[in-house]
């Protein structure tokens, strides 16, 4: 097996790269950004005021405040729990966060059925806005908690096949249940409980199946890259490591045909094979998983071509994809209407309350980026775009400089989570790959996809807290609750690089 | 584990950069097309902002706006239904936009740059005038008899269509296509509405969008022999002049012997040109074109407007409605001489002649007018919001010189037997000189024939009123008989509007 180069080449008393000692913590880093960010949604909701309403109300900053408020409590959590946690991530995520909440308020207000007049007086809480309000004040504090529970990250690798099976269970549940009880627009994603309300758990699934994918891949790592048979100059993994590769490629496939939904069956393969590249660090995995991915999407649009049935759907999508316009009052209606408004948007969009996002269907949700596009341009769209690629690439590096396999790999696949499942709805809606059914992370309306991305977001907050934590205060500061478990022992310590 | 994750790391940019490339062509390259794009909903909610000008003809309002509760602010309405369809298109949310509400499209919507200073002042005063009036030249009365004898003919056709031209400007008096439709479902606000009423006039197979007056050719039959007629008068033949005729003539090399419509129609071995055209008489033509020969008769026809490309009906300084080219067709043999079956059948309007219904008309209007033949045209004036300022006046433009002044006379005299002792007897009008030419088209084997009529009435001044074509579209026995009465009861209508008679 190989180890990271730096920590080989360091001494083991102190053993650590040095870009990751930090004299201080950047705590106060953080909240001066927190504060520009939350200013810049006040900016954007007296915006979407003075365009929809023709006035500024005196409650226009009372939404920006409510979340000021949670992000605060937010960043004092992490200030005294994890104070060496990476002082962008916080920020970045409430600005998205808080930018959508704004722009689905801005649907609340600018809804073609509300009379003008009692614009207004729409209250704080009602609406698609004001239940996304609610959802992120419950989120947050679910991160909090998380981060409360999870002193230190390598804990959880103790429930990882609880948290595998839990997965599992959670991907496939929408996929048995009857279609009474998991079908919204024609996508068995979810369970729904008559009365109460709808989760998608294929959002909480993505956090659990991924602790497992690191724990087992962190075990099994060196067989992984080890044993293996060369092939046209690539080495190839053994037939029996190749098992887990197959029932998760299985599996998404079974999710991709049942649950009608290409974004997540991508979305888990592709967390997957990077996962395992990273352990492995073996490209034979990269290339087995793409062409196994492509050939599954390529047979179900062959199938769906010839065979219909289950993989009519799919292949419906993908000849939409190739040409909205052919079917542009039907099947490609949504996907049309989007590329429209981001087309009238232009470069610099229509201005907040400018456009009119209500002509693209599911504009809160799937199309939220499309929306927005038409609203704040092209300018718009790249900056938010580089906040994703910022909470990203944030992420990355924690991992790079986390000390332990399981850390690393937890972190690394949960950023590079985050930016696929971004490229898949984004590219989705610009007609770049083929639309799935994808929520945009922070920005879309809903309650699962906004604690999952939160719970996300604490736990890399959590995982850079303990890369960028000085290593001459370990002892010390190491919080309580530390497992002296196998896993901690065998993966954590720097030791087993020299292990075979 | 660091060198995967900086790899990791890359990806995840170039996955980004895929995505900043695609948002760059969706919103910097296609930009305008997708705002400009019919099945953007966004620009028309803004289009519905603005009250749209009025279509209207001879004081009559042809396609107005009203206001509406909705979110588009006013509604298209077309009050006159079916009867103005063709010339008027429609202007729908959802879809594509036609005729005259297409081509003056800026202007009625306010947004062209004729109207800016209407806009500007907009700026200060803050309301939103409407867009301009467009004014047409049709008139009213001409319009409903032209639609009203297409669809109460008496041979029974369900297919036709009727234009007429004031000879001495190109103006158009009256332009029908049926079976027409009404325009207001198809403006409907509801798209979905709309969509579902287009989706059904798109299945009929009458074909109720195709523009017939326009857009579609046929073969014209007798009406052609007035072309070969002024071939033959262009190249030293006069009305009197005698032709070789018969009960039946038989093309040299092969082919199929050619007959006259009735044994009483020519006989005799000889007859005159002008008595030749008064009783249609099919051999007589027929030997007249190959002894003329096809680039004569080819050549005569582009100074008719066959052939034509370019031609547009709308504005005479801007777009319009696309006009369909008339064609005369291959006359040639492989060899690349004549092929006198070809020269025969074409010269009496079969063969490969196809002609749209505004080139009947165009043909009947060059004679009337003396030979010189002007640029059809329907947008008469442009009025702005304030109905004061003139912001447009057609100026009528001589499209071509046809035939000489001489050879019009004669072609007139000629045409003028036809309706007072011929066979278009059923288009005279009293007090007026008409004439015309019936045309009976046979349109495949065992379908019934399109039956023909073009013609002109000039006043007791001299001065040509208005030139018409009237098609029945497979009527069959009488068709031609009847294109000539609803012929004469169009220039009827035009008559009484110009308040003659």
């Amino acid at each position: 097996m190989t180890a990271p180069p730096g920590s080989v080449a360091t001494p083991a008393p102190t053993g650590e790269l040095p870009r990751v000692r930090f004299a201080s913590s950047r705590r106060n880093a953080e909240l001066a950004l927190l504060l520009f960010a939350m200013a810049l949604v006040a900016a954007y909701a007296a915006t979407v005021e003075a365009t929809l309403l023709d006035e500024v109300t005196l409650d226009f900053w009372v939404p920006t405040a409510a979340l000021s408020a949670v992000f605060l409590a937010l960043h004092l959590v992490v200030r005294f729990l994890a104070p060496h946690a990476d002082p962008v991530l916080l920020p970045a995520v409430a600005l998205l966060n808080g930018l959508g909440v704004g722009f689905l308020r801005r649907l609340d207000l600018g809804d073609p059925d509300l009379p003008p007049q009692e614009r207004p007086d729409f209250p704080i809480f009602a609406g698609v806005g004001g239940r996304q309000l609610a959802w992120t004040l419950a989120a947050v504090v679910l991160a909090a908690l998380l981060l409360v529970l999870m002193r230190d990250h390598r804990a959880v690798s103790r429930y990882a096949y609880t948290l595998g099976l839990a997965g599992i269970v959670l991907v496939m549940l929408p996929a048995v249940l009857p279609r009474r009880f998991s079908e919204i627009n024609n996508a068995k994603l979810w369970v729904i409980i008559p009365g109460v309300g709808q989760i998608q758990p294929g959002e909480f699934a993505k956090l659990a199946l991924l602790v497992f994918f690191a724990y087992y891949l962190v075990r099994k790592r060196e067989v992984l890259s080890l044993a293996s048979r060369r092939f046209l100059g690539i080495d190839f993994p053994r037939g029996r490591d190749l098992g887990p590769v197959l029932v998760v490629w299985a599996i998404s496939l079974l999710v991709l045909i049942f649950e009608k939904d290409l974004g997540t069956s991508l979305l888990y393969f592709g967390m997957f094979v990077v996962t395992l590249y990273i352990a492995t660090e073996r490209v034979s995995w990269l290339i087995i998983g793409l062409l196994l991915f492509f050939g599954g999407a390529f047979l179900a649009y062959f199938l769906g071509g010839t065979v219909g049935g289950p993989f009519a759907n799919f292949y419906l999508r993908a000849e939409i994809w190739l040409d909205p316009f052919a079917d542009a009052y039907d099947g490609g209606y949504q996907l049309v209407q989007g590329l429209l408004g981001l087309g009238t948007g232009g470069l610099f969009g229509a201005g907040p309350g400018g456009g009119q996002p209500h002509l693209v269907p599911e504009v809160h949700n799937d199309f939220i980026f499309a929306g927005m596009g038409e609203e704040i341009g092209l300018f718009g769209l790249s900056s938010l775009l580089v906040i994703y690629l910022l909470v990203v690439e944030r992420g990355l590096r924690a991992a790079l400089a986390v000390r332990d396999s399981f850390g690393k790999l937890l972190a690394g696949g949960l950023a590079f989570t985050l930016g696929l499942q971004v490229f898949v709805i984004v590219g989705g809606i610009s007609k770049l790959i083929p639309l799935t059914g994808q929520t945009t992370p922070f920005l879309s309306a809903g309650g699962s996809s906004l604690m999952a991305n939160w719970l996300l977001i604490a736990a890399l907050l959590r995982i850079s807290d303990a890369a960028r934590r000085p290593v001459d205060s370990q002892g010390t500061s190491r919080p309580s609750g530390v497992p002296a478990g196998p896993p901690a022992q065998l993966h954590g310590a720097p030791t087993e690089v020299i292990r075979p | 584990m660091n060198a995967p994750l900086r790899r990791v790391g890359v990806v995840v940019m170039v996955l980004f950069g895929l995505l900043f490339v695609n948002l760059n062509y969706v919103q910097a390259l296609k930009a305008d097309e997708y705002r400009n794009s019919d099945y953007n909903g966004r620009v028309q909610v803004a289009e519905y902002e603005r009250k749209r000008g009025i279509i209207e003809a001879g004081g009559t309002p042809l396609a107005t706006s009203k206001e509406t509760s909705g979110d588009l602010k006013f509604l298209r309405t077309y009050p006159k239904g079916e009867v103005y369809a063709h010339v008027l298109g429609y202007k729908p949310v959802n879809l594509a936009d036609t005729g005259i509400e297409k081509s003056e499209n800026e202007f009625l919507a306010g947004t062209s740059d004729q109207l800016f200073a209407d806009r500007l002042r907009d700026l200060f005063t803050g309301k939103q005038t409407a867009g301009g009036d467009v004014l047409l030249t049709l008139s009213p009365r001409a319009q409903e008899a032209a639609f009203k004898g297409l669809s109460d003919n008496r041979v029974g056709a369900t297919k036709g269509a009727a234009v007429a031209i004031d000879p001495r400007t190109g103006a158009i008096q009256a332009l029908v296509s049926m079976p027409s439709f009404d325009p207001n479902p198809l403006a409907d606000h509801d798209t979905k509405q709309a969509q579902a009423a287009y989706d059904r006039l798109e299945a009929d197979k009458d074909g109720p969008l195709k523009n017939r007056a326009l857009s579609e050719t046929f073969p014209p039959g007798s009406t052609m022999k007035v072309i070969v007629a002024a071939a033959a008068l262009e190249n030293g033949y006069n009305p009197h002049t005698r032709i070789p005729a018969g009960s039946s003539w038989l093309p040299p090399t092969a082919g199929q012997p050619i007959r006259n419509a009735a044994p009483s129609i020519c006989p005799e071995d000889e007859v005159s040109l002008m008595s030749a055209l008064t009783e249609s008489c099919n051999t007589g033509f027929a030997q007249l074109g190959v002894k003329l020969g096809a680039e004569k008769i080819k050549e005569e026809a582009r100074r008719f407007g066959f052939e034509d490309e370019e031609l547009t009906v709308g504005r005479l300084n801007g777009d319009g409605h696309p006009v369909a080219a008339s064609r005369t067709g291959d006359m040639l043999a492989p060899s690349g001489q004549d092929d006198p079956p070809s020269v025969a059948q074409s010269s009496i309007g079969q063969n490969n002649v196809r002609m749209t219904p505004l080139e009947g008309a165009m043909i009947a209007a060059a004679v009337a007018n003396n030979g010189q033949q002007m640029r059809p045209y329907l947008v008469d004036r442009l009025l702005g919001p304030d109905r004061t300022t003139q912001y447009y006046k057609a100026a009528p433009r001589q499209l071509r010189q046809s035939v000489g002044a001489d050879v019009a006379r004669s072609l007139q005299e000629m045409m003028v037997s036809v309706v007072e002792n011929g066979t278009g007897r059923n288009a005279q009008i009293n007090g007026y000189r008409v004439g015309g030419k019936t045309g009976t088209a046979e349109n495949g084997a065992d379908r019934p024939e399109h039956g023909w009529f073009i013609g002109f009435a000039i006043n007791d001044k001299g001065e040509p009123v208005s030139a018409v074509c009237v098609l029945l579209e497979s009527a069959g026995t009488g068709g031609s008989a009847e294109a000539a009465r609803i012929s004469g009861a169009i220039m009827r209508a035009v008559i009484a509007d110009r308040g003659g008679r």
